[in-house]
């Protein structure tokens, strides 16, 4: 692989079914490439919280991702309501998921933070009433 | 142990995927929090769950989880066993709750993936 990789997805609003389909899909990219399988894993994971939280907090929205020989870095852009206080967001067991969400299996509040634990990167730019991005970065060495 | 050990264990149904049953199995995970699960990774685990929706196979296969287990005698319905298929995921369906489906593993050998 001599040239950075790039996909995108489009991640609907709502959709519970789908979520979930951005995040294989870069799964069985990182694999096919022959990545390490806990490297792989670790992406996976990261990302999927990402775009759990894209349909469950926001609006929906594109995740990006850039796959280099050396590392993987994900954009997970959306145009949501975005994130008050990123501190508190961050802390485990912190979430403003309602009982809906929870009954499916989220809103246990430690996205965020899987994502801070998964990852060798990770910095999120919100502006209220505009949107998050959320990015992140997972080295493979 | 197998996954098939897994399903004579726990009295369960194989719902899809029979011919992976031969996986090894090294711990298990029993939550109805997804994130949860997430938080804790340990190889080759099972995840036993009340929970029926297709996160649950998603979370399965971010994890690299070959089986999951429904308790209490719950089904998936046809989106989840597709999706479950596509991904090469074991899905079974045992009559005992959660505790005891958990206990009976854990009797027979099997130690816990979560934390
Ligand atoms: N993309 C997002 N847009 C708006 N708010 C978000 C977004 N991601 C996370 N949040 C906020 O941060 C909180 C913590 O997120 P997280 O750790 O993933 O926990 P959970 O999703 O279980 O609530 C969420 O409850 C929500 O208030
Ligand atoms: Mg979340």
């Amino acid at each position: 692989m001599s040239e950075a990789v790039r996909l995108s997805y489009d991640v609907s609003a709502d959709d519970f079914t789908h979520a979930g389909e951005a995040s294989g899909a870069i799964k069985r990219t990182l694999k096919k490439l022959g990545i390490d399988m806990e490297i792989v894993r670790r992406v996976s994971i990261a990302v999927y919280e990402g775009e759990i939280n894209m349909v469950i907090h926001a609006n929906g929205g594109v995740i990006e991702a850039e796959i280099s020989p050396t590392c993987i870095e994900i954009w997970l852009k959306d145009k949501g309501p975005g994130i008050k206080d990123i501190d508190l967001a961050m802390q485990e067991g912190y979430s403003t998921a309602r009982d809906h969400i929870r009954a499916l299996g989220f809103g246990a509040g430690m996205g965020l933070p899987n994502i801070k634990k998964y990852t060798d990167d990770m910095k999120i730019d919100t502006e209220i009433g505009v949107g998050t991005t959320v990015y992140m970065k997972v080295n493979f060495t | 142990m197998l996954v098939s050990d897994v399903q004579k264990i726990l009295d369960a149904e194989c719902i899809c995927c029979e011919n992976l049953i031969d996986t090894e199995i090294n711990s298990a995970c029993g939550s109805d929090m997804m994130s949860d699960v997430l938080a804790y990774v340990k190889d080759q685990s099972v995840l036993l769950t009340g929970l029926v929706n297709p996160q649950v196979v998603r979370t399965a296969e971010m994890m690299d989880m070959p089986c999951v287990v429904f308790v209490r005698g719950k089904k998936p319905d046809e989106t989840i066993v597709a999706l479950a298929k596509d991904r090469g995921i074991v899905l079974m369906s045992t009559p005992h709750r959660m505790f005891t489906a958990c206990g009976l593993l854990y009797q027979n050998g099997l130690k816990g993936g979560c934390g």
